[in-house]
């Protein structure tokens, strides 16, 4: 790079104005620049019949997010073969037995997007944001739950053979 | 038994608005049966409502008593100095608010229009929205009509206010993507999780949460259900939360006041 002599060298002041631009964007957008993107996933028919990630999920994290309220929030509205679980809902169906009913890609659709299936649903889209309005500050650019989560949840709810 | 206790408890409470409501909530709501929050209560909660000695919303109808007779700002004048006695004055003014507002050409709402009079008629500062001072002055007025059926929403000015409210109450919102009307119109009298989902009828307002361990606006409530579905709420004093109170408040034309309300 040439010298500029007497010229205030231009590099520190557009380093900083970036700095600062970053740091506004961080403070107004915490998430969404550290947001990591959706994976791609294919709907066939009434399922996503291919894990998000490649792998299987574990059923014992799985249930531990389905019982978490801050987290998978499932009781808020379905309850379930969970005896330990004072509060649970009754918006929606009973989990137990779920397993038996749906196909594993079945389920997972269901968590992913539920409104692919039934547009009135009430069921939050889990790994989807497409047509989202309005969401809070903390949440934005960010799906309720990460594919990982995703499959944990997917594989525990398969364990669901119990018949109601 | 619970059913017939809590029924005969309501009537004596509400008194002869109860007869009024009836006919009005046929033609108003497209609710099958419209019920207050107080209906979906544990009998504790109701009685403690309905005790002036337990409720400790009186406490603000007691403070906001004291405010309505002090003077205040640079005119020296207090609201009794203007109004006189509110039972007589303020009886059934807070049954019709949200009202249009002429020097705005909006609705505006009850602590919206009390601060008006604190600013142009006692030249005095605003109470911020939420602060003691005008939960206490709000619930003071509220309780001029405890027990007289909602008017609220007559004027045709609101009409398309009153229109936008119902869009925001229709318009899933937030990471969970509900709307208002998802859960109060279609899950009402179910549980979310521990609590009963109520029709949202603000018939109460402002109220005693034990949630909160303190008084509360109906703006205050809805940020809470916003913030429960992982929506941005909208600043204090909004359009949009006095968009939606008329709304609700509309919605509920003929039901009793019952300021000041407890709530879980
Ligand atoms: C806000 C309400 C709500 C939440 C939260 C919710 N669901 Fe659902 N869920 C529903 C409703 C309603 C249905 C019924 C079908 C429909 O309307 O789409 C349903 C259907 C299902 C079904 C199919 C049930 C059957 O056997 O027919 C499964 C499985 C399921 N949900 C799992 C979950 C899991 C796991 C979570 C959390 C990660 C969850 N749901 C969170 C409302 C909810
Ligand atoms: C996911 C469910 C849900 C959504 C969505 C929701 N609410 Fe609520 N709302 C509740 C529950 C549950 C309560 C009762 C809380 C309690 O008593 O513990 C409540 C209480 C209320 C009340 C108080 C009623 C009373 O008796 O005092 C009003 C008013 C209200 N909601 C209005 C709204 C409006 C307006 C919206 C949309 C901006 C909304 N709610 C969205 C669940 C919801």
């Amino acid at each position: 790079m040439p010298k500029h002599g007497s010229r205030p060298p231009p590099v520190k002041s557009t380093a900083d104005a970036l700095s600062a631009m970053a740091l506004a964007l961080l403070a107004i957008y915490p998430r969404q620049v550290m947001a990591e993107a959706l994976r791609p996933y294919e709907v066939v028919g009434d399922a996503i019949p291919e894990s998000l990630t490649g792998v299987r999920g574990d059923p014992a994290r799985g249930r531990a997010i389905v019982v978490d309220r801050q987290k998978g929030l499932c009781l808020l509205c379905h309850a379930g073969p969970f005896p330990e679980q004072r509060f649970q809902g009754n918006l929606a169906p009973d989990l137990t037995g779920a397993g038996t009913r749906w196909s594993e890609g079945q389920l997972r659709l269901k968590i992913v997007d539920s409104r692919r299936l039934n547009p009135a649903t009430i069921m939050p889209p889990y790994y989807n944001m497409d047509g989202l309005v309005r969401v809070g500050r903390n949440w934005q650019d960010k799906p309720v739950l990460s594919a990982e989560q995703v499959e944990d949840v997917v594989a525990f709810l398969t364990t669901l053979t119990e018949t109601p | 038994m619970n059913r017939v206790l809590k029924g005969f408890a309501q009537a004596a409470w509400f008194g002869g608005a109860l007869s009024l409501a009836i006919p009005l909530a046929l033609a108003e709501s497209p609710l099958p049966e419209r019920k207050s929050g107080f209906e979906f209560m544990s009998p504790e909660s109701q009685a403690t409502q309905q005790d002036d000695f337990s409720n400790p919303g009186m406490l603000w109808v007691a403070e906001g008593e004291a405010l309505w007779n002090a003077k205040a700002g640079a005119t020296g004048r207090s609201c009794a100095g203007c109004h006189g006695d509110a039972a007589v004055s303020m009886k059934g003014v807070a049954a019709r608010y949200p009202v249009f507002f002429a020097e705005s050409g909006r609705p505006i709402d009850l602590q919206s229009r009390i601060n008006v009079c604190r600013k142009t008629n006692q030249d005095a500062t605003p109470f911020p929205l939420e602060s003691r001072e005008l939960l206490a002055l709000s619930a003071f007025l509220g309780k001029q009509s405890r027990g007289m059926p909602i008017t609220t929403g007559e004027d045709k000015r609101l009409e398309p206010f009153r229109a936008r409210g119902q869009e925001l109450y229709e318009q899933r919102q937030g990471q969970l993507n509900f709307s208002c009307a998802n859960c109060h119109d279609g899950n009402w009298g179910r549980k979310l999780a521990s609590s009963v989902i109520p029709q949202s009828h603000p018939t109460g307002y402002p109220l005693y949460r034990l949630e909160w361990q303190s008084m509360g606006s109906l703006q205050r409530r809805l940020r809470n259900c916003m913030v429960g579905v992982r929506a941005e709420p909208y600043p204090y004093g909004s359009q949009e939360y006095v968009d939606l109170e008329l709304f609700l408040m509309t919605r509920a034309r003929g039901m009793p006041l019952e300021t000041p309300a407890v709530r879980p």
